[in-house]
């Protein structure tokens, strides 16, 4: 066989648009280009001018599945440059939007946009066909993390309730009880969902990952922790440029993040899952083990199963916040502008999210600069591309197109976050 | 205009889009010159973007109105305000008409899955009115615009013809 070129011209079941170029010489990957050609957004430079209590709300608007993230990292790192401290209730209600969110991403990708990968069909209403239940129950688990997201939110795309030290209006323990019988059979969803992907085929594909999330002393990671790595790196969120680059490609529109002294990294459920194995409960480890799963997962396509394992955290988790929580005497903590520089990093559902803000004497945005998981996934996903493909090279061009299109799934990725999305184009040169 | 946690009618009325991106603001326009007659039995909703929740929204009710802006290819001959009133039980959904979305799952893709799912309402109708301006921030174009009232009064009398709505 001499030389082969694939081509995606446009990646089904991902959020945004990309292309994927492939190219094959005597036997061999040569080339695996995630080509991301969506127009730059230019959020960075619109928040410049605008006062720091717009932010959350600016940002929630870079993406409609993953908006709470955007607003979580923008919330602290304005409270981080005006040396604010959220706590108490209003921290738990953080973390229980956090839940609301992970819960209807992760039931989308995995039901919807993921599962059809691994069982053969094009998509999600011809799967429907035969695996009517799992639907079901994905669209179930969908519309509780949406009820979530609209308690606390507002409304559950681009909520309107989270504001830099708190919320606008916070729910009353009435209001939050009454989702609480909805999540508990989310959870009994989110178990079975997380039983039937295990059953998946899976090709045999293990990488050695540079594996980098947030870590907190006591808790599986939504808000806060500490930025860490399988291999030494541990570092606060304001630390970030100094292990961390953004570089420009050719071949994209979204910046390539590198560690500086090592290269590609990986971020999102699986680095999560991996770093972060021990925080979770010990029922969440049984059904983790029992699905298949060790305390690490190497494997990018059963990542899968790792987002429903984390769904069924999510919500043991929002039912456990729900259960302790106490109305607090005010929606938000006491805010005044200073000048100052922010940093934060929080988990949005495909891996950390990190914002830096510079603000004046007024609490206007001097500089903005926002690292979304998926452009830092980028040569993580060419890299997985060139495995995958190097294995598969017997597979017809449809099939090795298919192959390669699920190994990038496997990443959620958000193509519009990272700008910033796919065609596969497999070159015979 | 009501929420998802209104009291559900057994017709629902929905209207999608967003009307920060010109036409597409026609779906919520017709859905609120609806919800002013103040019919009995009938829900109205506004809708925009997650279109899988749409199926939530309608599994409560008997009978379903989708009111969307479509854009038409160059090829047909796109007629700003034109409207399609489609079937959505018994006729197949016309492959040239694009109701507009910039989300992965639309319109055609929750009935396509509802209808997989045997989670369709007995009755279904789509109002479909053809766009051609739809960028950020724009208004509605002048011709979707006149289109509104005709389609409301078009969706009212059909619904005012449903036995039992009740």
């Amino acid at each position: 066989m001499a030389n082969r070129s694939i081509r995606v011209d446009i990646l089904a079941r991902v959020e945004g648009e990309g292309a994927l170029d492939l190219h094959v010489r005597d036997g061999k990957v040569t080339r695996a280009h995630l080509n991301i050609f969506e127009p730059p957004r230019l959020f960075e430079a619109l928040l410049r001018g605008r006062g720091f209590m717009e932010a959350p709300d600016i940002t929630a608007r870079i993406c409609g599945i993953c908006p709470v993230a955007y607003q979580m990292s923008a919330v602290h790192a304005m409270e981080d440059a005006l040396g604010v401290r959220v706590k108490g209730p209003l921290r738990a209600l953080r973390r229980l939007l956090y839940c609301g969110e992970w819960i209807e991403s992760h039931a989308l990708h995995v039901v919807m946009l993921h599962a059809p990968d691994f069982l053969g069909y094009p998509d999600a209403i011809q799967m429907a066909r035969d695996h009517g239940e799992a639907v079901r129950r994905g669209l179930a688990l969908k519309k509780t993390g949406n009820a979530l997201m609209r308690l606390l939110g507002g409304r559950e795309i681009h909520p309107v309730n989270v504001r830099v030290g708190g919320f606008y209006r916070a729910p009353s323990r009435a209001e939050l009880a009454c989702l609480s019988a909805e999540l508990e059979r989310a959870r009994d969803f989110a178990v079975e969902t997380a039983r039937w992907v295990a059953t998946f085929p899976f090709p045999a594909l293990e990488r050695d990952y540079e594996f980098v999330g947030l870590r907190h002393p006591d808790e599986y990671p939504f808000n806060e922790g500490r930025i860490v790595s399988n291999r030494g790196l541990d570092i606060e969120a304001r630390e970030f440029d100094t292990e961390f680059e953004e570089r420009h490609v050719a071949h994209s529109t979204a910046l390539h993040s590198v560690l500086k002294r090592r290269g590609s990294y990986l971020v999102g459920p699986m680095a999560r899952y991996s770093l972060n194995f021990d925080r979770l409960p010990a029922s969440v480890q049984a059904l983790a083990r029992e699905c298949g799963l060790g305390a690490q997962c190497r494997n990018p396509f059963k990542s899968i199963i790792v987002r429903a394992i984390e769904t069924v955290y999510a919500c043991e988790e929002a039912r456990r916040l729900i259960a302790s929580y106490e109305e607090p005497e005010a929606a938000s903590v006491p805010i005044a502008p200073r000048a100052g520089i922010g940093h934060a990093c929080t988990e949005a559902p495909r891996g950390i999210l990190y914002h830096t803000y510079t603000l004046a004497e007024d609490g206007s945005i001097l500089a903005a600069r926002i690292v979304p998981p998926t452009s830092q996934n980028q040569i993580s996903i060419e890299e997985d591309i060139r495995e995958v493909a190097s294995a598969a090279l017997e597979l017809s061009d449809d099939a090795l197109r298919d192959r390669c299109e699920q190994a990038i799934r496997n990443y959620d990725p958000c193509i519009s976050c990272s700008c910033h999305f796919l065609r596969l184009n497999r070159h015979r040169e | 205009m009501t929420g998802a946690a209104a009291a559900a009618g057994k017709v629902l009325a929905i209207g999608i889009g967003n009307p920060d991106r010109g036409d597409d603001g026609i779906g919520p326009l017709v859905a609120q010159r609806i919800a002013e007659c103040r019919l009995s039995g009938v829900t109205t909703l506004i809708r925009s973007g997650d279109a899988l929740a749409l199926i939530e929204d309608w599994t409560r009710h008997d009978a379903v109105v989708l009111i969307d802006a479509a854009a038409m290819p160059k090829s047909r001959c796109p007629t700003p305000g034109r409207v399609h009133r489609i079937d959505l039980l018994t006729e197949p959904f016309p492959p040239e008409i694009s109701l507009a979305s910039t989300h992965m799952f639309g319109v055609v893709e929750a009935v396509g899955l509802a209808r997989a799912l045997g989670m369709l309402p007995g009755r279904m109708i789509a109002f479909a009115i053809e766009g051609t301006e739809f960028g950020p921030g724009a208004g509605l174009s002048p011709e979707v615009a006149a289109a509104a009232g005709e389609t409301a009064a078009r969706i009212v009398a059909e619904v005012r013809g449903i036995p039992n709505r009740d």
